[in-house]
C-alpha cells in the first residue's frame, strides 16, 4: 500500500530551526510542513505589511528557508507553510531571491493569497461570533480579517506541480491533509477520509508537542534528549490510518500518552472539529503502541463541512501597560503586598483612567490562587492594567518603578512595559465570498 | 491521592475558552478519574478563574476526559492581563485535584 511521509517543520512561528533540517535530512520525507501562524500573529504581519509593502511574512522565514530548501530538493521533499502570513506574495519573492542565491534551480514557488477578506467584512453586516454584537462595533479599529482557506488551492498548487507552496491563513490541519488528498486521490466529499486527514494534521501541528515537548514531568513522565528534540513525521497510509514516528536518534519520545495529550489540545467536543473542509470527528480514535517511538493512529470520521468559512478579524482594542518589581528574604510577601497597596493608591490619587486591573504576587497568586499559598522566600510583583491611551499605559510601569525611591525597603530588579493591544474577534462569512488564489514564480 | 499520581495532564486554549484534558497512565483508573472529576467538581475546584460553564467530554477508548472551561482565560490571549495569558499552568493544578485513596 501507498504510504505517505509528512514532517512537521515548526510547531509555531519561533520554533528552533534545526530539528527540521533534521527531518529533511534523515526523515525519508515526502513532505515538510511548516505552521507557523498564530491566530494574532497575521494581524501584526499585516501591520508591518502597512508600514513597508516588502514586510508582513514570517520573520524566520529566510532562517528556515536557508536552511532546508536545497536538501528538500535534493530528497524530492514538498514545502509547504503558512509563513507567507499578511504576504505570502511577497514571501515567494523572498524564498525565489533564497534558492537563487543558494545555486538552486528547477523550482516552482507557489503563493496562495485570497484569504485577506478585510473589505468584505467591512462591507458586511456580520455578527461576531464571540459577543453577538454587529461588526460595525469595531468600524475603525479593524486592522486585519483573514478567512481560514481550506484545501482547494494548496491542491491546485500541487497538481501545477509547485515544490514550494507558501500560504497566509490557511487552517493548520489543511497544510497537511493537502498532500494526502493529492497523493491519494481522495474525493472532497469522502468525509471520513478527511476527518482522518484532519487528525494527521492536528497532530503535527504542534511539531514537538507529540514527540515528548511539553510533556515532561519528572518522576511522572519523563523524557530523554529534550535539548535536542526530535519534530514528527506521520507516515499515513492510504485508508487514512498513520504511523506517528520521528528520526532515530534524535530526543524526545513518541508514545501513546504524547500523543493523546496533542489530540486533546485545543479541542473542545471531540465529535465536531470544524474545519474549512470537513467536520472532524476525533470521539472513536484508537492508538497503539507499534514500535519504539511509534504510535498507529486510526478511526477518526467526518461530516460534511460547514457552508461558512471562520474569518479571524484584528482590531486594536486600546493599550496595557505593567510593571514588575521583587521582594525577597523576611517579609518579603508583607512588603510586596504593601507594594501593591501603594500602587493602586497612586493609580487612583494620580487619575490615571484603567478600565481592569490586576494585583499579582508573582511567586504567590499570579498564576493559581489558593486558600493558603504556601510562605515563599521572594516575591515579584506585577501590576497590570487596561487603558484607553498609550500615555496612561506608560503611567502604570512608572508607578511601579518609583517605588525603588518611594516604596516599601528592598525592592528591585524593576521593568515595565506599555504596549497596544492587537485582540482577535471571529466572524463567519459564507464561502462564496472568499476567492482563493494561486501563483507561481520559478527559479 | 491526586490525581497526578494516576493520570496527565495538557491545556489548550481557544479565545476566552479553556480545555484540559485528563488522561489516565493506566486504562484500570480512567472509571475512578470519571466517577470524580465531575464538571461540577472541577468547576468548584477552579472557582478562582472559571467564570463560565463547565463541560466535560468522555473518551473511554483513550482513558481520557477532556473539560472544556468558557469565560476562564480574561478575555482570551490576545487581550488577557494574566500573566499566563494562554491559561497554560491550569492543567497542573488540575493535578492537584483530591481524590480518594482505594475504590
Amino acid at each position: 500500500m501507498k504510504k505517505i511521509r509528512i514532517g512537521a517543520g515548526a510547531g509555531y512561528s519561533g520554533d528552533r530551526v534545526e530539528p527540521a533540517v533534521e527531518l529533511a535530512e534523515k526523515g525519508k520525507l515526502n513532505y515538510l510542513v511548516y505552521e507557523c501562524l498564530a491566530e494574532r500573529t497575521i494581524a501584526l504581519a499585516q501591520q508591518a505589511k502597512m508600514k513597508d509593502p516588502k514586510a508582513g511574512y514570517d520573520l524566520l522565514l529566510e532562517e528556515r528557508m536557508r536552511s532546508v530548501l536545497a536538501l528538500c530538493q535534493k530528497n524530492g521533499i514538498t514545502l509547504i507553510s503558512n509563513m507567507g502570513a499578511a504576504n505570502p506574495l511577497e514571501a515567494v519573492n523572498k524564498t525565489r531571491e533564497i534558492a537563487a542565491s543558494l545555486g538552486l534551480s528547477g523550482l516552482k514557488i507557489a503563493a496562495v493569497t485570497g484569504d485577506d477578506v478585510l473589505d468584505a467584512v467591512k462591507a458586511s453586516d456580520l455578527r461576531i461570533e464571540e459577543n453577538g454584537e454587529s461588526i460595525h462595533s469595531l468600524d475603525g479599529k479593524m486592522i486585519s480579517a483573514n478567512a481560514y482557506l481550506g484545501v482547494a488551492p494548496l491542491l491546485e498548487a500541487l497538481r501545477a506541480g509547485a515544490n514550494v507552496i507558501i500560504t497566509g491563513r490557511v487552517a493548520d490541519p489543511a497544510l497537511f491533509m493537502a498532500p494526502l488528498i493529492h497523493e491519494f486521490g481522495w474525493s472532497l466529499d469522502d468525509w471520513d477520509k478527511l476527518g482522518k486527514g484532519t487528525l494527521v494534521g492536528h497532530l503535527l501541528e504542534c511539531g514537538g508537542q507529540i514527540t515528548g515537548g511539553y510533556f515532561a514531568d519528572p518522576g511522572f513522565k519523563d523524557v530523554d534528549g529534550l535539548s535536542r528534540l526530535g519534530f514528527p513525521i506521520a507516515e499515513v497510509s492510504e485508508d487514512g490510518s498513520a504511523i506517528i514516528t520521528k528520526v532515530e536518534g534524535s530526543g524526545g519520545k513518541v508514545v501513546t500518552a504524547t500523543c493523546k495529550e496533542q489530540m486533546l489540545y485545543e479541542i473542545h467536543n471531540p465529535t465536531s472539529y470544524f474545519t474549512p473542509d470537513v467536520v472532524a470527528d476525533f470521539s472513536a480514535v484508537t492508538m497503539t503502541q507499534v514500535g519504539p517511538d511509534q504510535v498507529r493512529v486510526e478511526g477518526a470520521t467526518g461530516r460534511a463541512r460547514s457552508a461558512t468559512l471562520k474569518v479571524s478579524v484584528g482590531y486594536r482594542d486600546g493599550f496595557i501597560g505593567e510593571g514588575q518589581m521583587s521582594y525577597a528574604g523576611l517579609g518579603a510577601q508583607t512588603r510586596g503586598q504593601l507594594a501593591l497597596d501603594i500602587v493602586e493608591k497612586r493609580l487612583a490619587l494620580t487619575g490615571v483612567k484603567v478600565s481592569e486591573t490586576r494585583y499579582d504576587l508573582i511567586g504567590v497568586n499570579s498564576i493559581h490562587v489558593r486558600q493558603n499559598p504556601a510562605p515563599v522566600d521572594e516575591v515579584r510583583i506585577r501590576v497590570t492594567g487596561r487603558t484607553d491611551s498609550m500615555k496612561e499605559a506608560v503611567r502604570i510601569g512608572n508607578e511601579v518603578e518609583t517605588l525603588y525611591t518611594n516604596g516599601p525597603a528592598g525592592g528591585g530588579g524593576a521593568f515595565k512595559s506599555a504596549k497596544e493591544v492587537i485582540a482577535i474577534l471571529s466572524v463567519l462569512l459564507p464561502r462564496e465570498s472568499v476567492k482563493a488564489a494561486v501563483s507561481y514564480l520559478e527559479v | 491521592m491526586k490525581v497526578r499520581q494516576l493520570a496527565h495532564s495538557r491545556t489548550g486554549d481557544k479565545g476566552n475558552t479553556s480545555n484540559i484534558s485528563v488522561i489516565a497512565f493506566d486504562q484500570k483508573n480512567y472509571d475512578k478519574l470519571r466517577r470524580h472529576l465531575t464538571p461540577e467538581a472541577i468547576k468548584k475546584h477552579f472557582d478562582w478563574v472559571v467564570k463560565g460553564d463547565v463541560a466535560r467530554y468522555e473518551l473511554p477508548q483513550l482513558g481520557a476526559l477532556n473539560f472544556v472551561m468558557t469565560k476562564t482565560l480574561g478575555g482570551g490571549v490576545t487581550r488577557s492581563l494574566a500573566l499566563d495569558q494562554h491559561g497554560k499552568c491550569l492543567s497542573s493544578f488540575i493535578l492537584e485535584f483530591d481524590l480518594p485513596e482505594g475504590e
